[in-house]
């Protein structure tokens, strides 16, 4: 199977199996057109020549049908799929290997789309016990089997309302960590209102990454990002991201913001956060059911897709001036990134990472969080449903009809099992829209990767 | 070749002999927490 398209004057074809991305010309893009299939080669020379006779010369259409076949022949075109009759096989035998520690059902902000409805997740306001979180602790390296690093995630709600929590747990963590040969990293997602520098150092010392949330420019966040009496939080706290982004030397981080319908234009949100000097960014499509008025929309895709294209154009030419930033959804290392087993599995939500809530329930994802079908069990009892793992572990790219035809499932892995369950009421069925976004940044990101070739040699 | 430039080869086929290891990150974790992508993760390998 391939892919091909066109972006910023560059041509590409992925060849879906193998891996094997290529920049090719107007004639072996014509040529490939002209094939009409995308999952073998049929056509031979005469029948190409006589398609393209009259624009090219002879030679040409000649020279560029040679070289097709010829990496068609060395398996980098139009290779067949090899992974579809080992999967038959595969006996995953997952362990969790990381948590979401829901530390803070509450919050200091009112995000106006949160998925967490504003902190308490359709549930009570609370606050995680330590005594909870050091359960969860004891859980995932019970559940982890001979899996040496663990990543536990602090997320809310807003973290920091409960930190003393955070920095028990991470002790307890890590005076685990020798007896059961155990690597414990840690991330911590906050909106920033209650960092300080005492705050700051601690997370420095002991947090792997950090997620900072920031929209964008003053007026979008401030439209959504708000304080229980309405007033927005840029002002309050870009000052205390740009300063923990810097104390981190530009790394281990993330500042992480959303977009809705009401700024379909988020690219230049990105850039402004580039602007303000962060060099690890990333903003994502809200996650909201139908009729909210901000969720995205089908008439809203063209839109976004000129948005994301337009920001990979501007993210090429910053990289070439040597102001680069990176973008999470664009970053992709053609060379080594992660195995074709990684690739189909998925997020691994119900079976290696599962969410952990104040009360000590267990959830298939920070997502899933609050969805009574959805309660796995809990750390105090140890009871752990395996029909919900089992389901979650049985999905994967080639258990979705949609997924098994999609070019982009390698680099996507399958979409979000949560998305899906919540606008299509089956964690098989991904969300479409999801979909098509996803594809656009995946040929935003290789054609990225195509205009850096050069440079980065 | 004068036509096609490639830009990297089979790469995904040969991870599928060494691969499969799951020291690596949950993808979901790392930055976006509402979406799945792999592509950009780390091959702790
Ligand atoms: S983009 Fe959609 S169809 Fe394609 S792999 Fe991802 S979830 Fe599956
Ligand atoms: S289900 Fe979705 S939100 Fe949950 S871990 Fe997977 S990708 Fe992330």
């Amino acid at each position: 199977m391939i892919h091909k398209f066109s972006m910023n004057g560059v041509n590409i074809a992925l060849d879906v199996y193998s891996g094997a991305v290529h920049v090719i010309d107007d004639i072996a893009y014509e040529i490939l057109e002209a094939n009409h299939d995308v999952h073998s080669f049929r056509k031979d020379k005469e029948e190409i020549i006589e398609i393209l006779e009259g624009r090219y010369t002879l030679r040409q259409i000649e020279d560029a049908y040679g070289e097709i076949r010829q990496l068609i022949e060395e398996g980098l075109l139009f290779t067949e799929d090899p992974y579809s009759s080992y999967l038959k096989t595969w006996d995953k035998q997952s362990v969790i290997k990381a948590l979401c520690l829901h530390i803070a059902h509450d919050c200091n902000l009112r995000c106006k789309y949160c998925f967490g409805a504003t902190g308490s997740y359709k549930g009570d306001r609370a606050l995680m016990s330590a005594e909870v979180g050091k359960k969860a602790i004891d859980f995932v390296i019970e559940r982890s089997g001979k899996r040496r690093n663990i990543e536990i995630d602090f997320f809310g709600g807003e973290p920091l309302m409960n930190f003393d929590v955070v920095k028990e747990i991470v002790a307890y963590a890590r005076s685990k960590e020798e007896q059961h040969r155990k690597n414990f990293r840690f991330t911590l997602t906050t909106n920033g209102i209650l960092l300080n520098q005492e705050i700051k150092e601690y997370i420095n010392d002991n947090m792997d990454n950090i997620v900072l949330s920031l929209d964008g420019t003053k007026e979008v966040n401030d439209r959504m990002r708000v304080r229980v009496n309405g007033r927005g939080c840029y002002d309050e706290i870009v000052p205390k991201f740009i300063d923990m982004a810097e104390s981190r030397n530009q790394d281990n981080y993330y500042v992480r913001g959303t977009f809705t319908r009401d700024n379909l234009d988020f690219g230049k949100d990105a850039l402004h956060l580039a602007d303000l000097g962060f060099k690890q960014t990333s903003i994502e499509p809200v996650v909201a059911p139908d009729g909210t008025s901000y969720e995205i929309r089908e008439e809203d895709l063209p839109a976004i897709f000129r948005e994301y294209e337009k920001l990979a154009v501007e993210y090429v030419n910053r990289k070439k001036q040597g102001r680069g930033f990176n973008f999470f959804h664009f970053m992709l290392d053609l060379s080594q990134g992660p195995c074709v087993v990684k690739r189909l599995s998925g997020c691994g939500s119900g079976h290696e990472y599962v969410a952990v809530t104040p009360e000590g329930d267990i959830y298939p994802c920070h997502q899933f969080v609050g969805e009574p079908d959805f309660k796995m069990g809990d750390v105090f009892s140890g009871v752990f449903d395996a029909e919900i793992s089992d389901k979650f572990q049985a999905t994967n790219v080639y258990t979705k009809e949609d997924c098994k035809k999609c070019w982009a499932k390698f680099y996507c892995s399958g979409g979000c099992p949560a998305n899906a369950y919540q606008l299509n009421r089956d964690i098989d069925k991904p969300y479409w829209i999801g979909c098509e976004l996803e594809r656009k940044r995946v040929e935003c990101a290789l054609m990225i990767q195509a205009a850096l070739y050069d440079e980065n040699r | 070749m004068k036509h096609i430039k490639t830009l990297s080869g089979a790469t995904l086929k040969k991870s599928a002999a060494t691969g499969g290891c799951g020291e690596c990150q949950t993808s979901c974790q790392s930055a976006c927490k509402t979406s799945c992508t792999v592509a950009n993760q780390k091959c702790e390998k």
